[in-house]
């Protein structure tokens, strides 16, 4: 371009630039778990079942869990079980969804590099060719396409980028003196050994050590735990309430210390080109694994497939399953089944179950979710600092920033984009949340996700072509105080005959490497009453 | 008497709006921000003219002088307000900011001191009521059609500082007109003396404002600019001075025509010369041609395909004469094949392999372009390279960023490749770095069969040499998620530069 047709581009552009034409609003679609049947699973309405099948192993839901467990039974040799799935693709938390630009996450977007205890994750990773060499070196070698790209996370804070997640430009001398207080505390735990060995905060967390002075800090929160040791800094608070958030869907008020200091504690899975903050993605987030989990499993995963009642007796499980698609059900005879899906809906699905099982339950909650992916015509622009990172954070708004989906193709060039905005209701209770996250209509969470972005992006709403929004109103068990380490919990460790509970839920927090620990738990204890031969994934 | 005295108020209402346009299109020009810039200009502007009102009230004789004064004022200042704005912000560093409020705050009192004036004088003639609804009329309309004519005509048909000057010779205009309505009360001699150097003044700017705005690009570069063009992906700037053309990518030195084909030379034939039977070759980068002119020496070589991004370049370097007879019309060569496309996306989907891979990449000066320096990308490149096959690897400077180089020669070796490091001299560089890479152990060539200018077989191997300041220090891998060698890259180069 000349300097003239350059001046007027300006010429043009300041004047119009003042009040710029409003580009069209977005369009986009609001997307969600199958809410009504859902519901219908414990309203009657659904048809009684016209046909029988019997099956030897049936796992319900096939999220990281349940996929999971078919792995260590394919894994084991064995191969007639059926998966049962509610909505119309596997994947559950670790669903992804694609458009022209790129595929994108709904939920789980990334892996940590895993620890010496994530030996399954290990073993999957180099199955898929993630992990190269030895699963069970110290360091072993990850393939650099699926390693975070740099840079790697940024938050804005007093008008400004900065590189990195904790407050620190503009903080004060106490703040940061805290910060430092935070870290040396956090190394603390993270060094620590019980008699055995064994981590105070392992990953899985069933690794973890159990002494009683550990335990204890299940019974107060995360911030009463920090306030108890003097840091009271802001900007610190900020941070772990946002870590608390991200992770768990609730506040630092409401998270277990033992939980909060878990997740600082427990990442320290390093390779010989990553380091323990490194973490591994993809463009679809985690379903790129859960996708080749499901692929193996072919014929036997049937999708759009609801159990609505089980009916556990002496030798056989019962399983009424309504096939959506086909609108009929069927009874399916198992000997045993792996429960995989959420353990909320499990009392009015369950004949008879025991009501100390139902009175734990009860004492679960979870929290509810939004993701929206916003598809972008250029990356955002806008305010100065650090550049565009995979992970973006915003301080002290409502959402916990956006990862970009496209962070890790491999090009020079700016391209369309697509971004995926998270954000856990915690204003409010989780029963409040859900009546908002089902009650708000689209255009007014487009709305407010703008708004809120266009704060380190003045002109993202002229890029943004799409927003597509999903909501979640159990996305996630809640790590509250008392109920890691409380009977509730334990309650849900005792497994029945032949109903085998498997799901994150039992963790009492939603990760993949605890999903994925309960499935091969699960799978293995079948397989173990079957007088079956098989190695452990997990011991 | 009356509609003249409204002509008037419309052609000073349409200068005092063009200035505070210009001002703010040039500050954003200049400084960018455009919303921020525009804000600041006008908010100046109209708080200027609130002046100006207010001290209107201490002109209090002589009305009629005492405005064909400021509006000879108004002219000449705002005339050569946007030059003069230009040539400060190229020829002094500092004050930009301090002269253009301090201009605009000028102007603008001025401005605000004539509409006062233009009222106390008509009020001899009109009633209040109908005086100020009039005036206020033709202010607002003549500030209308400036803002629209600004825009849409003047901006982009005469530029910013030609328009500025335009406006200028308006303001002349209403003293003239002014001093002719009010003949009997001025002394109309030396007045018209004034208006007349005024009108020289401007017209001189008017006509070599093309002159100006050159001059003052100019002084960004040292030499004359000869051809300039915003990409979506650069800024590049071709200048030449007698002979030496260069060429700069966002105001960095990309060859000097005196010595590029040191540079060149150095990139191609080391590791050219010694391929028994080169045929299929792909250039990275190197959108100049220049290199590609090298290996059109070689007559065993079919293809050359030459991967840019940016069109704007491999046009420019295809047919601008001065240019392509610097790279001898090699990229318009009937085996050369020219591709935009980014690198790293074009290599995932190609399946060619080659002979030989010149990558000749901008310096890893930012995590976009480092991408192209890491071991992901070694490992890509690779799959390109044929088993007996060569790359080669332009690697910034091993003497000014010594850590950087060997960081590149660290990760060519972790990608499973031989790296060959060497260096040479190329003066407006300073001391610059390559590297060739192989699967098999690399021997330079004993002789060169092309005509060369830099290179003999005598001149060869000290450029294999590292003396001390330059060897090899321990360096990490450069990964993508890492990316160590852009931290180490900048920081190496600001000792550098400063
Ligand atoms: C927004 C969000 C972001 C997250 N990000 C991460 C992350 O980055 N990294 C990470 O490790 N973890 C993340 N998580 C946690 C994530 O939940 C776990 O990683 C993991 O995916 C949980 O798997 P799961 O199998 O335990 O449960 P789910 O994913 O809940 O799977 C349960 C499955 O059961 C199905 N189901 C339910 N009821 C029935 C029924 N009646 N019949 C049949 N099927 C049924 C469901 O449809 C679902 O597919 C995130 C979670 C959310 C919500």
């Amino acid at each position: 371009m000349h300097r003239r047709d350059f001046l007027k581009m300006l010429g043009a552009g300041c004047l119009s630039g003042c009040t710029p034409p409003a580009p069209p609003f977005p369009k986009g679609e609001l997307l969600g778990v199958s809410h009504d049947l859902g519901h219908r699973l414990h309203d009657g309405t659904l048809p009684a079942p016209n046909s029988t099948r019997h099956a030897r192993v049936v796992i319900v839901g096939a999220g990281v869990a349940g996929l999971s467990a078919a792995w260590a039974l394919r894994r084991a040799g064995i191969n007639d079980f059926v998966v049962l799935e509610l909505e119309k693709e596997s994947g559950g938390n670790a669903r992804a969804g694609e458009n022209a630009v790129s595929a994108y996450p709904w939920g789980a977007h990334y892996l940590p590099i895993p620890t010496m205890e994530s030996k399954a994750v290990r073993v999957l990773l180099a199955e898929l060719g993630v992990l190269q060499g030895d699963p069970f070196a110290q360091r072993p070698r990850y393939d650099e396409r699926h390693l975070c790209h740099i840079p790697h996370e940024r938050l804005f804070w007093n008008g400004r980028w900065q590189e990195g997640l904790m407050p620190q430009f503009g903080a004060s001398r106490e703040d940061l003196a805290q910060i430092q207080q935070f870290d040396e505390l956090i190394a603390h735990y993270r060094q620590r050994r019980d008699a055995h060995g064994r981590k105070a905060f392992a990953l899985p967390m069933a690794h973890s050590a159990q002494e009683a002075d550990l335990l204890a800090l299940d019974t107060v929160s995360f911030r009463e735990f920090l306030l108890s040791k003097g840091l009271t800094a802001a900007p610190l608070h900020w941070y772990v309430d946002y870590c608390c958030r991200d992770d768990f869907g609730c506040t630092a008020a409401q998270t277990s210390a033992w939980a909060g200091l878990h997740y600082f504690c427990c990442r320290d899975g390093e390779g010989s080109n990553a380091t323990s903050d490194s973490v591994l993605t993809w463009a679809e987030g985690n379903a790129w694994l859960t996708r080749r989990l499901a692929a193996p499993v072919g014929q036997r995963l049937h999708t759009q497939a609801a159990v609505f009642r089980v009916e556990e007796q002496s030798r056989k499980v019962l399983l009424d399953v309504f096939h959506a698609g086909e609108n009929r059900s069927e009874r399916l005879i198992a000997d045993h089944v792996i429960w995989a899906a959420p353990l909320f809906a499990l009392p009015r699905i369950f004949a008879d179950c025991p009501s100390d099982l139902a009175a734990a339950i009860a004492q679960t909650s979870h929290a509810p979710w939004l993701t929206a992916n916003l598809t972008l015509r250029q990356p955002p622009t806008g305010k100065s600092g650090a550049p565009l990172s995979w992970d973006n954070v915003l301080y002290g708004t409502p959402s916990l920033g956006y990862v970009v989906a496209t962070h890790q193709r491999l090009r020079v060039t700016p391209a369309p984009t697509v971004l995926t905005y998270y954000r856990a209701l915690t204003e409010e209770t989780p029963a409040q949340g859900r009546q908002r996250l089902l009650n708000t209509p689209w255009r007014v969470w487009a709305d407010d996700i703008l708004r809120e972005l266009s704060v380190p992006h003045p002109d993202i709403a002229q890029h943004v072509q799409r927003i597509d929004l999903w909501r979640n109103g159990h996305a996630m068990i809640r790590p509250t105080v008392g109920f890691i380490w409380g009977n509730a919990r334990a309650r849900l460790q005792q497994t029945g005959q032949r109903l085998h509970l498997a799901h994150a839920d039992l963790s009492g927090f939603s990760l993949f490497e605890e999903a994925q620990y309960r499935g091969i738990i699960a799978a293995e204890r079948v397989m173990e009453q079957e007088g079956l031969r098989y190695v452990s994934l997990v011991a | 008497m009356r509609p003249a005295l409204l002509a008037t108020v419309f052609l000073i209402a349409s200068c005092g709006l063009a200035y505070e346009l210009i001002a703010g299109t040039l500050a954003s020009y200049l400084l960018g921000d455009s919303v921020m810039q525009f804000s600041t200009v006008i908010g100046t502007y109209l708080f200027a003219m609130g002046i100006g009102s207010w001290l209107s009230q201490y002109i209090t004789g002589r009305l009629a002088l005492r405005f064909v004064q400021i509006e000879l004022l108004v002219g000449l200042l705002g005339g050569v307000s946007a030059a003069a704005l230009f040539l400060l912000y190229a020829w002094v560093e500092g004050p930009f900011r301090l002269a253009l409020y301090l201009l605009v705050l000028l102007i603008g009192t001025l401005v605000g001191l004539e509409i006062p004036l233009v009222m106390r004088i008509l009020r001899q003639h009109i009633g209040f009521r109908d005086l100020v609804s009039q005036v206020l009329t033709f202010d607002y309309l003549g500030a209308l059609v400036v803002s629209l004519l600004f825009p849409m005509v003047l901006a982009p048909q005469l530029g910013v500082v030609r328009s500025a000057f335009l406006f200028g010779l308006l303001n002349v205009l209403v003293s003239l007109w002014t001093i002719r309505l009010f003949r009997d009360e001025l002394p109309v001699r030396a007045l018209h003396l004034q208006c007349g150097l005024a009108a020289l003044l401007l017209s001189a700017g008017f006509i070599g404002s093309d002159r100006i705005t050159t001059l003052a690009e100019e002084n960004l570069y040292a030499d004359r600019i000869v051809y300039t063009e915003t990409t979506p992906y650069q800024r590049i700037v071709v200048t030449r001075w007698r002979d030496d053309i260069r060429l700069f990518l966002n105001n960095n030195l990309q060859f000097s025509s005196r010595d590029e084909y040191r540079y060149h030379e150095a990139l191609i034939h080391p590791a050219l010369a010694t391929l028994p039977h080169p045929a299929r070759v792909l250039v990275l980068g190197g959108g100049d041609g220049l290199a590609v002119r090298e290996l059109l020496k070689y007559p065993t070589i079919q293809s050359i395909t030459l991967v840019d991004l940016d069109p704007a370049m491999t046009r420019l370097f295809s047919q601008y004469p001065q240019l392509t007879q610097l790279n001898q019309n090699a990229l318009t060569s009937p085996k050369v094949q020219v591709v935009n496309a980014d690198a790293l996306v074009w290599l995932e989907q190609d399946a060619g392999r080659y002979d030989f891979i010149v990558v000749d990449f901008p310096d890893p000066s930012n995590y976009s372009v480092g991408k192209l320096y890491t071991e992901a990308f070694y490992r890509l490149m690779d799959r390109h390279l044929k088993e007996d096959g060569l790359a080669v690897i332009q690697s910034t400077s091993p003497m000014y960023a010594r850590r950087a180089y060997w960081t590149i020669v660290t990760t060519l070796e972790a990608a499973g490749l031989q790296a060959t490091p060497y260096h040479a001299l190329v003066p407006s560089f300073g001391e610059w770095g390559y590297i060739i890479a192989s699967h098999h152990p690399y021997q330079p060539p004993r002789k060169f069969t092309v005509p060369l200018r830099f290179l003999s077989p005598e001149s060869l191997p000290p450029l294999f040499n590292f003396p001390p300041d330059m060897a090899r220090v321990p360096a990490e891998v450069n990964r993508l998620n890492n990316q160590s060698l852009v931290r180490l890259f900048e920081s190496e180069w600001r000792e550098v530069i400063r």
